[in-house]
């Protein structure tokens, strides 16, 4: 007797439950056996909006809290967006509704009793969806904090959101580890935050979020790098895109300025970082690049390797073509641009992938990655995938076991 | 609901009336195999529910027209329109979209869904799986 069965949801819209969106995955957990790997997940994302008022009253300065209050309460749009500098272009992340699980999560959570509990509910559902063993949440909007135009505002709602998450999220569930902001234009903040939060149990390092027009070689910085690195914590630079830029001002779709502005902000960090010699300053230092797939790397290491030979003058720090250094550095997987086999092959070589990659989703973002996105990978040892999907990560992080 | 050989089997899995014009429904066979049944221009098509891309339930997604970008005759763009003739279904998970009369993406050479037979009869569906 065949039983058909039609599915309850004929449609998945933005209040079907994550288990349900993500059934799907369980397919390439039976296909590649995943059960039997340790999958650390080094990069998604939990919606802190949905929770922003809870957020907000961790605000310090009484002033800067009833600022907040009093645009919730009087303007009509801003119960979740007060003081917040969200870009409005975010909004066409899910392709005008083609791509629900990018707009809301908006399913039904019973029995959760805050906006914390309702976010670790969720996360768990994705996990379990994914077979990941522990995953790594940040925030979405508040990763656009480095943009933000008043830099005062920027560090107390970085202080806000990272005292809210540590005291009402890592505490509700052992598999969500963190990387905390950094708010970055203050470089006297930054180390505060290191000292407030760096041994707070869930937290495995700290990022630098979007923030793309300060110079990460200022000499303001360095106390911040020599911090992280004597406490072993790595640090993190998460690109954001903004349309808003000089360069993606011009594009007049969402798809171009997302494919270069996500690129283009790790890219001149990274310019900077490699040129001045941070990893010759600050050797012990664990540098991991984040939500900018991979195929900018080869770019960035043949351009920079070339003009470096002939103008070894200008980056005397240096002992080794920047490339060198590059293939050193860690990188999480998302979203990986796997459209030629030959070119990814070659990317992943360059970059030493079996030793320096992390999987990372990116849920519930447009564009994540399932781990049997990494499992397929043809050129990939079994060795590597191993490392790739969370045994790096879990040297990288110390997450021992 | 019958079985009709041991290889290739003919399921019944619905009344036409479940499949409306530009409608889907979306079916599990014996728990191992999930295919979306659509309707356009009075043809019936099935597909499996999975994405070539990265294997997301592809018939669950929304149904839409192609999006086309009007040029005039000196190739100056007038703006997108929706092409009414067509009718696309959108994997849910990352956007790939596919006509559902040829299962195919409209702009990535091979990437295409699984087809599956589907024919109707006497007011009702059946399906070879």
């Amino acid at each position: 007797m065949t039983d058909v069965r039609r599915l309850p949801t004929q449609e998945i819209t933005t209040a079907t439950d994550t288990r349900e969106i993500l059934a799907n995955a369980r397919r390439d957990t039976e296909r590649y056996g995943l059960d039997d790997y340790f999958i650390v997940d080094v990069d998604s994302h939990h919606v802190e909006l949905d929770s922003w008022p809870e957020i907000l009253q961790y605000l310090d300065s009484p002033v800067m809290r009833d600022s907040a209050n009093q645009m919730m309460a009087n303007w009509p749009n801003a119960a979740r967006l007060a003081l917040h500098n969200h870009s409005p272009g975010l909004t066409m992340q899910d392709v005008s509704g083609r791509i629900p699980h990018q707009a809301s999560l908006a399913e039904e959570t019973p029995g959760t009793t805050s906006g914390a509990d309702r976010d670790v509910t969720l996360v768990r559902r994705a996990m379990d969806a994914m077979s990941i063993d522990v995953q790594v949440v940040f925030p979405q909007p508040m990763l656009e904090t480095g943009l933000h135009p008043q830099p005062e505002v920027a560090t107390a709602l970085l202080q806000a959101y990272n005292r809210w998450f540590t005291a009402e999220v890592l505490p509700r569930e052992p598999r969500i580890r963190t990387m905390l902001g950094l708010p970055f234009e203050n470089p006297d903040a930054c180390l505060a935050t290191i000292e407030e939060f760096g041994d707070t149990p869930g937290v495995i390092g700290f990022l630098v979020t979007s923030q793309r027009h300060a110079g990460v070689h200022r000499n303001a910085y360095m106390p911040v790098y020599k911090e992280l690195e004597r406490r072993g914590l790595p640090i993190g630079f998460h690109a954001g895109p903004n349309q808003a830029d000089t360069m993606t001002s011009t594009m007049n779709r969402f798809l171009s300025a997302h494919a270069m502005s996500f690129v283009t902000c790790n890219m001149t960090h990274m310019t900077n970082w490699v040129v001045n010699g941070i990893p010759e300053r600050f050797p012990g230092l664990r540098t991991i690049w984040i939500e900018s797939g991979l195929a900018w790397l080869p770019f960035m290491m043949q351009r920079l390797d070339h003009e470096y030979s002939m103008r070894q003058s200008d980056a005397p720090l240096l002992t080794r073509p920047p490339s060198h250094y590059i293939r050193e550095m860690y990188y999480t997987s998302q979203p990986m641009e796997w459209t030629d086999d030959k070119l990814l092959a070659a990317t992943l070589e360059a970059i030493d992938a079996e030793n320096t990659l992390m999987y990372s989703s990116d849920w519930p973002h447009w564009d994540f990655d399932v781990p049997g996105r990494i499992a397929a990978l043809p050129f990939v040892s079994e060795h590597g995938k191993r490392n790739i999907l969370g045994e790096t990560a879990r040297k990288v992080f110390s997450l021992g076991g | 609901m019958t079985t009709t050989t041991s290889e290739a089997r003919d399921v019944d899995v619905a009344a036409s009336d479940d499949v409306p014009e530009r409608g889907r429904l979306v079916v599990e066979i014996d728990g191992t195999t999930t295919l979306g049944i659509f309707r356009f221009g009075g043809r019936l098509y099935a597909w499996e529910n999975v994405c070539a891309h990265q294997g997301g339930p592809a018939c669950q997604g929304r149904i839409i027209s192609r999006v086309r970008e009007r040029l005039d005759a000196e190739q100056r763009s007038l703006g997108m329109r929706f092409d009414e003739n067509t009718m696309h279904v959108v994997c849910p998970w990352h956007g790939y979209e596919y006509d559902v009369t040829t299962g195919r993406h409209p702009g990535v050479p091979g990437a295409s869904l699984r087809r599956f037979d589907v024919a109707e009869a006497e007011g009702r569906i059946r399906v070879t799986v």
